[in-house]
Parts: structure tokens; sequence; C-alpha cells
């Protein structure tokens, strides 16, 4: 650290600049909070807004693992989904529960769960460790289907999204939902956006580049890994609880399947690695892409995948 | 245990070997293009999907069996060629993950373009292999599978044969050791690439023909890759001797675990059965078991 502290001392303050993200950050905050549940639609705030919020914060927790930490994960949607039946059986099971701790225990269970499946990571590398992924996408999603306590024995499996509330204020109408959203996604981001650029940041940029040389320069490699799991899995556990309780209103396995997954990769894959600002772009494009072309919306980014791959 | 007892396991166990050979005829399309380019191709079930309904729709317009055939293999050669050309060819030198995430989505593009072409409903498939059981000892056999492990045989041993007789399979081989050094001496890698990507594209016609022909000619059937991914990483990316040992473990055990291991855990463990098998091979030789390993520097 001693390091950046030189390099602090060097750079002298880019007031210019600092005034700049200042501005951007009050703009984004009149958007989010003033103009948006002023005068958005019904429509763009429940098909376009909510759906936009989730996967953007599973994909910048995927980001974190695949982009900053090097470690390809194809198990993303079954993260979401223990976050989403966590929160369902944490809010069914203990009564009373605030929704903020609901929502934290929630991403403890898929961080837990992470690790888990993390494990692997510490010996193996690249597809190898990617196809181990997948091991936790179809087991996740079987044991969902298979043990009727984790959907409170609901015959149909599907089941409906508890009453959200914070302190006595009702957030079930769209506004509420959305601004559970982006409270959420805004405070999660902000902190992964000091996270990627702290000491740990730059370990998980280090094991990301080269492994051996990470170690070899003291790099605590395999804590690393797993914090990265432990984070990642976290942040994408709170997404499927955004995905399920805000935009779906409902929770079910189906929804939580490995297309999901992939849908994931690509927005990263196009937003670009190792870049938060991305996820937010891409899932914006590809929603509207996909409002002139249903049911292409695989192909689509597919397609710009590739293109994004050429150029 | 008594001896029915026995004959069942033992049952279970050749069922499970020969739906082993079935996994193993994909895991093949994936070595082949891994070894030679390091390109995990994730289109490989979107390739056999796309053979099996081209060949299927062309069959069903009357066009006779031999020479459907013959118009499906051109086209899969084209294809083959077609995605090396447009998509791989533009990524050389990239990371293996980017080379990865271009052919996840050329599989959705080919599932797309298949779904257009030939429209979306399920096909029956029918080779003119017909599927009684016949009995050896007391153990009932399924003819189609055997015949089936028959073809991904001879196929394998045609593709050894090629490899180690031909010149263009000395030079596959040598692209396989070290790209460097073959680039080197003077192979030409965008043809040896072309030309993998044609055998591949062999391979899925294969795979698809008699996938096809067991599972009906569908979209699901795209899903086999998800089926091969396992026995891969058990047997390693690189070895198509892997492929099939891989193959034949995971097929047999996964027979097993479903009929003795399912009742447990309330069945319907096939899913990922076969994962957890893999990621325990693969904690103890983490390159699966016929991989090279690798030496790793600064």
């Amino acid at each position: 650290m001693a390091v950046q502290a030189l390099d602090a001392a060097r750079l002298p303050v880019d007031w210019a600049k600092l005034v700049q993200k200042l501005a951007l950050a009050t703009a984004l905050f009149v958007v989010a909070y003033g103009v948006v549940p002023a005068y958005a639609s019904g429509y763009l705030v429940e098909a376009i807004l909510l759906p936009f919020l989730a996967l953007s914060l599973a994909a910048v927790g995927l980001n974190l693992l695949t982009g900053y930490c090097g470690q390809l994960s194809l198990g993303s949607s079954a993260f979401m989904a223990v976050g989403a039946f966590g929160a369902y059986n944490f809010n069914l099971r203990v009564e009373g529960l605030p929704l903020a701790v609901t929502m934290i225990l929630a991403g403890i269970s898929a961080a837990g769960f992470g690790v888990v499946f993390g494990l692997p990571s510490l010996r193996l590398r690249g597809f190898y460790l990617a196809v181990s992924t997948l091991a936790a996408q179809f087991f996740v999603q079987w044991a969902l289907t298979k043990f009727g306590w984790f959907s409170n024995d609901n015959p149909s499996g599907v089941i409906s999204a508890p009453h959200l509330a914070v302190a006595g204020l009702s957030l079930d109408s769209a506004t509420g939902r959305y601004l559970l959203s982006v409270t959420t996604v805004m405070v999660l981001t902000a902190l992964v956006w000091r996270l990627v650029n702290s000491a740990t940041g730059r370990n998980f940029i280090a094991v990301r580049d080269n492994e051996t040389a990470a170690r070899v320069i003291g790099v605590p490699v395999l804590r690393t890994k797993l914090l990265a799991f432990a984070i990642s899995s976290f942040i994408i556990g709170i997404a499927g609880v955004l995905w399920a309780f805000t935009y779906l209103r409902t929770v079910e396995p189906a929804g939580f399947n490995l297309d999901r997954s992939f849908q994931i990769l690509f927005i990263i894959i196009i937003g670009g690695l190792a870049s938060i600002r991305g996820a937010f772009w891409v899932r914006r494009s590809s929603l509207s892409s996909r409002s002139f072309c249903p049911g292409s919306a695989h192909s689509c980014s597919a397609a710009c995948s590739i293109r994004a791959f050429s150029t | 245990m008594s001896y029915y007892d026995f004959l069942f396991v033992i049952e279970v166990l050749v069922g499970g070997l020969l739906s082993g050979v079935m996994y193993s005829l994909v895991a093949i399309g994936f070595v082949l293009i891994y070894k030679t380019s390091g390109v995990l191709n994730f289109a490989q079930g979107s390739m056999v999907l796309f053979a099996a309904l081209t060949f299927v729709s062309l069959v069903e317009r009357g066009i006779p069996f031999a020479l459907s055939l013959l118009i499906t293999f051109a086209v899969m050669v084209a294809l083959g060629f077609t995605i090396e050309r447009t998509v791989l060819r533009p990524l050389v030198n990239r990371s293996p993950m980017t080379l990865f995430m271009a052919t996840l989505g050329l599989s959705y593009i080919i599932e797309g373009a298949a779904q257009l072409i030939w429209g979306t409903q399920v096909h029956g498939l029918d080779l003119g292999i017909d599927d009684t059981p016949f009995e050896v000892g007391g153990i009932l056999i399924s003819s189609f599978d055997l015949l089936a492990a028959a073809i991904a045989a001879a196929m394998v041993a045609g593709l050894s044969a090629f490899f180690y007789w031909t010149r263009i399979g000395l030079a596959f081989r040598a692209v396989a050791d070290d790209q460097f050094a073959a680039l080197a001496v003077g192979l030409r890698l965008p043809r040896i690439w072309g030309t993998v990507w044609t055998a591949a594209g062999f391979v899925a016609l294969v795979a698809g023909l008699l996938w096809g022909a067991r599972l009906g000619v569908r979209f699901s059937l795209s899903l086999i890759v998800l089926k091969a991914l396992p026995v891969l990483v058990l047997g390693a990316f690189d070895s198509i001797l892997g492929a099939i040992v891989g193959g034949l473990i995971i097929g047999a055990s996964e027979k097993l675990a479903e009929v003795y291991l399912g009742p447990f855990v309330g069945g319907g463990i096939e899913g990922w059965f076969a994962y957890a098998l893999a990621l325990v091979v693969l904690l103890v030789r983490p390159s699966g078991l016929f991989g090279q390993k690798t030496v790793e520097r600064v």
C-alpha cells in the first residue's frame, strides 16, 4: 500500500475531473430518485427498468469474478436462485424480519454456496473450472424442484413473492419496487467500485493476469479466489432477490435456468470484462433490441458478442 | 446378491456403457477442434442439431437416403469452413475465453438459423435400424445401441488412421503439439484449421444421425452438448482416448447411480450426477484423466 500512498502524493488532485464526477453523480441521483419515479410510465418501470436493474446487478457481480478475478463461471443463475429462495424462506420462517436483513441473509447464503462451488477453483483452471460451475447450475435447479421444503411444499412449485415493506412503508407498487431496486443496485455497485480500486481488487486482477506471478509476489491466491467467489455470489444472490421479488413477483426454479446464466455472461462480455459501466449499458441496449425482435434476444446478443470480438 | 440381481447390475452397466458411447460421439467433435486450435467449441451441439435437421428434412422431401447423406455432409463441410473463416480466423490469438464466448454466441446463431430454414417441428428419424433388444446370457441388449457403438468405433478407427497415416493427419498432430513450431516449419495453419472444422462437421453429422434416431430430431438435441461437457473434463479436452473412456465412465456410472442412488434422494439425478463425478475426478487430476500436464511459467 506504500506504492499507492506514493502515487497519491505525487499526483495533483484533478479538480475539474472531481467536479465533473460530482455533477454526474448528482445528475444520476436526480434521475433515479426524482425524474423516473415522477414521470416514468408503469410499463417502463415494470417491463424495462426492473429487469434491467436486477440483471445489471447480477452482471456486476459476475464481472467481479470473471472480469476482475479471471474465473469463468457458467452458474450465475444458480446463485440468483439461491438468493431468491433464501430470501423467500427467511421471510417465511422468521417472523417480522426486516426486508434489508432478509436480503443480506439471502446474499450471505448465496455467498456460502458460492464458496462451496468455488472450492474447485483452487485446483482447476479455465474451462475445467467453467464446466464444474455448471454442476452448481444443474444441482441447484434439481434440488429446488425436488425438495418441497424450499418452496414451502407449494404444489405448483411457483410461489408468489411476499409483501415488501421498509419501516412500515409498503413498496408493493411499481414505483416502490423500483425505488427498492435502484437503491440496492446503487449501494452495491458503489461498494463494488470501491472494492476493485482497493488492495483486494488489485489482488483479483493480479490473480487474473498471472496466477503464478501473483503467488510469487505474495498475493494469497487461494483466499483471493474464494473471496471473489463469495462477494460475487453475494451480489448475484441479491440480484436474484430483486429479479424474483421486484420484477417477476414469483419465485420459481425454472426462471433461473442455464439460459439466464448465459445471458448474464453475454452482458459482461459485450459490456466489456472488468468494466462496471458496461454491465448497465448492455443490459439497456439488449432490452431495447428485444422489444423489436421478440424471442430472438439471444441471437441478437450472440451476434453482438461475435461482432464485438471481431472489431 | 442373488443371481438375478447380479444380472440386473450387468444389464444396467451394459446399457450405461452403450449410452456412454453416444456421449463420446459428441465429445470427439470437441476434442478435434480443441486439440488443434485450442477452442472449446460450444457450438458443437447445435452443429449436431443442424446436421440431423438438414438430413431429416431432405429425406422428408423425397430425396434418397444416400444422396441426402451426401448433401448433408457437403452442407456440414461448408458450415465448418464458414465458421472457421468468418468467426474464428478474425479472432486468432485471442484468449481461450474469448474464443469460447464466440462459439457460445455461434451456437445460438446456428440454432436460430436451423429454426429459420427448416421450421420448428419435431421430426422422427428412421435410419432403417430396428431396435429390438436381444438376449445374451440373460441380459437384454439394445441392438440399436450396439450398432451405434460399432459406428462410433469405426469412426474413431477411421479418424485415428487418418491422423497417423496421412500427410494432413501428421500436420494435425504437429499443430496440436506446438502451434509455433508447426508454423515455423511451414505448415499452413488456416488450411489445417479449415480441415479440422470440416472433420468436426463430419463427426457432428454422425452424432446427429444417431442421436436423432434415438430421441427424434428436435431442438433439445443441441442440449447434448451439456452431456458431453462432463465427459470432456473427465477425459481431458485434448485426448480422443479420453473422450471415449470418459464417455464410458460417465455413461455407466450415471445409469448405476440413477438406479442405486437415485431412490434415496428422490431420483432425477441424471442432470447433475455426471458433473459431480467429473468434479471429483478433477480434484484428483486437475487436467482430466488423459490430459497433458501443463507447466506454468511466469
